[in-house]
């Protein structure tokens, strides 16, 4: 490229009344492509850069071997930042003297080079064809008689991954026993407990305002499938000033002096509705924000749920403790496609309070 | 010394080349040339997080034990002693509390996939703003699609593993939203989970998906993206010199040997430094996985956000009617299948195919290697800030609790004004866009024609008072007027001299509606005429 300087001379830049690129702009040399000692100084600054990454990782190294890292928590940051700034430190270096080498002392002066049209040339296409033409011709495929052959190629072709994909995916959802999401472990007489201990509770630990997370007793003792139990069966028990509460027709006596329980499950994607608001009885759930209105059966009042909580009906022993009166009458958690299909726990599972 | 040297490297250059003919493959490489732009290291970005992730994922994997067996915690950490918890949970605690770095390697490896998917969407947002998925480009693009797809689901399966309540609540979610999905929602959640929700098959699952399969891919599709970026060579930036049959660029072998791979450096070294002194995703605050705890302000990583805000957006009851169906006895959950199926799979679907439908409005102008300056193509760059308004929104009803929470805002009225705000935004925004692109292509009219403002202001003998412009140089003006002033495209009439309709001709209609959306309104280059009336007026 030649030097030439930056002209103004604009009435070249429209022969036939086309517009004329320009060209490429001359190459704008740097401080240490023209000043020894400029680039004396960029070179030294490189080797410094490329040091620092040495001292880096010797300092990564004698942290990770004098580090003392104890239970406490303030020794595992202390020996985290110093780890991080150091290895930091390490790879900075390396990185950053390259790219200052790069920028100051590699010859930028730009080239060009042309590009080829991505398109095979119509020679090579026409032998391309006729190579595919000659393959299918020697393999018989191009004769008519062959269409038994070809028939049961694809057929065997397209058949045989089923006998590899079967078994694999069958294999992968257990007992595919869609049905048990139906069930949950509250049956009549199941003491309602405390989560996380099991310890029951009694009418009368419940008082007005307050609000217990509930799980059947018996849960802790379970040797397998806990945690898919209680995924399904956490209740919140919550009383009220009865006046408050508007008990739904047919479940008049499903609650017991203002206490009432719901599933904790949001009826949305399943999150666990955790949040519970005293003044307004309403039931928040954190994940998207479903309200449900305590008061009202835990019917949605806000947000993406459209179906109230179940509620479990419970009823209360001659020992005084809460129990349930059978499982819920409906499948708990999100809803999916066959939920009010089958056999539920009880022939009311169908009656929503949708209202 | 140098000489001996030097005679080892021919050597052994030589034994190598007579094996397996390298000479040729160096000489493909070694001088290719690469264009010099900031927007360029995005992807670049991208890959060197990759590379992150997979140097501390190796680490990792060292002491992740992908387990769901439940065991009782008896390690260092004081807080959770005697709490029961998977060996996933434990094992992650074991990294982060008793192997010396074991904390440093894990929050780089999340903290590099927080950057490996905000690279790849911001290189992405480049490519699209640019034009550079046009002809030749349009299989690289839908290959660099479907790497975006499978960083989330990176990101999702890794999230995942740790085994705590945060990340649980987000499985529970992906089973809820399974079971939203007709006739085999219900079975597809028992085959990812190997029965009910959660299961104990999951997390190995996941791992092996974390580990295996999806990096496998993402590494195969790195392969295929960067062979189609050497083979089209890389695209420009308008200006003189660089057309459509060239490119202008350094060498590969040395500077960007020593650009791009001190940048690896540099990508490395910030990680460690944000992974040192921010904590990310403290698994020992929240917990192991139980069903029924959950905390207010629970998010997942920024990547999944928009679904979660979608989910959070969509009410289940519009003015009395619920989104919930049932049918004939079967239920359908609107309100679960719109924001977390269909309005992904949309979105989804039309970037995948933006390439195509662009070309559509455009028709086959042959093969594009220099970019559009946004500006030049105003209706593209408008659906692109349209698709980040639409997204933003998603993600800011995503973090609506901790919004609310901050400007004590009620949360409930953040969350209708964003369900107004879906539909209306991104087409303000559209309008919005294409008018300031308008504004300065005229600009760009205004400065060919007239020249830089000088600030001078000068007083002729006949007392009048001119600014003097100062004309562009010839570089400016070609940056300026080079770029493709597309028309709508001309069809053939519908029917034929003897009265017949011709076949395709609803297809072809079609495309000329789109591209009069996108070329009917249009800001045309100052024209080499119009440019000599200019200057001619400017002499006297």
């Amino acid at each position: 490229m030649s030097t030439e300087e930056k002209q103004h001379t604009n009435s070249q830049q429209h022969a036939d009344g086309q517009w004329v690129d320009p060209g490429l702009p001359p190459h704008r040399p740097r401080r240490a492509d023209v000043d020894p000692k400029a680039a004396k100084r960029a070179e030294r600054q490189v080797a410094a850069l490329f040091g620092l990454s040495i001292l880096g990782t010797i300092a990564t190294l004698t942290v990770y071997f004098v580090q003392d890292q104890t239970e406490e928590v303030a020794s595992i940051r202390l020996v985290n930042i110093l780890l991080g700034i150091s290895l930091c430190f390490a790879m900075l270096g390396i990185g950053l003297g390259a790219i200052h080498w790069a920028r100051t002392l590699m010859r930028d002066h730009e080239m060009v080079e042309e590009r080829h049209a991505l398109r095979t040339s119509d020679e090579n296409r026409e032998i391309a064809v006729q190579y595919l033409k000659d393959g299918a011709e020697d393999s018989g495929l191009t004769t008519s008689r062959r269409t038994l052959l070809k028939g049961s190629l694809i057929t065997a072709v397209a058949l045989a991954p089923l006998a590899i994909l079967v078994p694999q995916i069958g294999n992968m959802g257990g007992d595919w026993n869609v049905s048990k999401l139906r069930h949950t472990m509250w049956a009549k007489g199941t003491k309602l407990a405390r989560d996380p201990d099991g310890t029951p509770i009694k009418a009368a630990d419940v008082t007005i305002g307050s609000v217990f997370h509930v799980i059947p007793e018996g849960l802790n003792d379970l040797e397998h499938g806990k945690l898919e139990e209680k995924a399904k069966a956490v209740v919140l028990l919550i009383r009220m000033d009865p006046r408050d509460l508007n008990i739904q027709p047919g479940r008049e006596d499903w609650s017991f002096d203002g206490i009432v329980a719901y599933s904790k499950i949001c009826t949305h994607v399943g999150c666990p509705v955790a949040l519970y608001e005293q003044q307004t009885h309403h039931l928040l759930c954190p994940c998207h924000q479903s309200t449900f209105d305590v008061a009202n059966g835990a019917k949605v009042i806000f947000g993406p749920a459209k179906r109230p909580l179940p509620q479990l009906p419970i009823a209360v022993d001659d020992e005084g403790y809460i129990i349930a009166q059978s499982d819920f009458h409906e499948p708990v958690g999100p809803s999916y496609w066959d939920r009010l299909k089958g056999t539920s726990p009880s022939p009311s599972a169908s009656q929503e309070a949708d209202a | 010394m140098g000489a001996k040297v030097n005679a080892a490297a021919a050597g052994t250059a030589n034994w190598v080349d007579d094996r397996t003919s390298i000479g040729g493959f160096v000489k493909f490489f070694s001088r290719k040339l690469f264009p010099d732009h900031w927007s360029f290291m995005l992807g670049e970005i991208a890959l060197y997080s990759f590379l992150v992730l997979v140097l501390t994922g190796i680490f990792l994997t060292a002491f992740f034990v992908p387990s769901m067996d439940q065991v009782t915690y008896e390690g260092t950490f004081e807080t959770m002693h005697g709490v029961v918890m998977s060996k996933a949970f434990e094992s992650t605690l074991v990294t982060s509390f008793q192997v010396p770095g074991g904390m440093l390697i894990r929050q780089m490896h999340h903290w590099s996939a927080l950057l490996f998917t905000a690279a790849i969407v911001t290189h992405m947002a480049r490519v699209f703003f640019t034009g550079a998925f046009r002809k030749p480009r349009e299989i690289n693009w839908l290959i660099g699609f479907t790497l975006m797809i499978m960083s989330l689901a990176a990101g999702f399966t890794g999230y995942s593993l740790p085994d705590d309540v945060l990340s649980g609540n987000g499985l529970r979610i992906i089973d809820g939203v399974t079971k939203s999905i007709p006739i085999v929602g219900t079975y597809i959640s028992y085959w990812l989970f190997g029965g009910e929700f959660p299961g104990e098959a999951l997390i190995p699952r996941m791992f092996t998906a974390h580990i295996l399969l999806v990096p496998g891919i993402i590494l195969a599709l790195i392969g295929v993206h960067l062979f189609l970026v050497f083979l089209h060579k890389h695209t420009q930036y308008p200006g003189g010199g660089r057309k459509n049959t060239n490119v202008v660029g350094l060498p590969l072998f040395p500077v960007y040997t020593a650009k791009a791979g001190g940048f690896f450096f540099v990508v490395f070294g910030i990680v460690a430094l944000v992974a040192g002194l921010f904590t990310i995703n403290p698994v020992w605050n929240y917990g192991p996985y139980d069903p029924s705890p959950v905390s207010a302000g629970t998010q997942p990583d920024w990547y999944i956000l928009f679904i979660d805000g979608a989910l959070r957006m969509m009410p289940g009851w519009i003015a009395g009617h619920p989104t919930e169906w049932v049918i004939a006895g079967y239920t359908l959950s609107w309100n679960i299948l719109i924001p977390a199926v269909i309005l992904p799979g949309i979105f989804f679907t039309f970037l995948a195919l933006y390439p195509w439908i662009e070309a559509w409005a455009t028709g086959d102008r042959g093969e594009r290697h220099v970019l559009d300056r946004p500006r030049n193509v105003p209706v593209r760059t408008g659906i692109g800030v349209a698709l980040i308004s639409f997204y933003v929104i998603l993600v800011i009803e995503g973090s609506n609790d901790i919004i609310a929470n901050l400007f004590h805002l009620s949360l409930n009225d953040i969350t209708k004004v964003t369900r107004i705000g879906i539909f209306a935004l991104p087409i303000i925004s559209f309008l919005i866009t294409r008018r300031i692109c308008f504004g300065l292509q005229r600009k760009d009219r205004e400065l060919v024609l007239h020249g830089h403002e000088t600030g001078r202001i000068v007083r002729h003998e006949h007392g009048e008072y001119i600014e003097v412009h100062e004309p562009l140089s010839d570089q400016e003006v070609w940056l300026r007027v080079s770029y493709d002033d597309l028309a709508p495209l001309e069809i053939a009439d519908e029917f034929n001299a003897r009265g017949v309709r011709r076949k395709g001709y609803g297809w072809d209609r079609f495309k000329q509606r789109l591209s009069r959306f996108y070329y009917e309104q249009r800001i045309q280059p100052v024209s080499p005429a119009e440019y000599a009336e200019a200057q001619h007026h400017a002499h006297h």
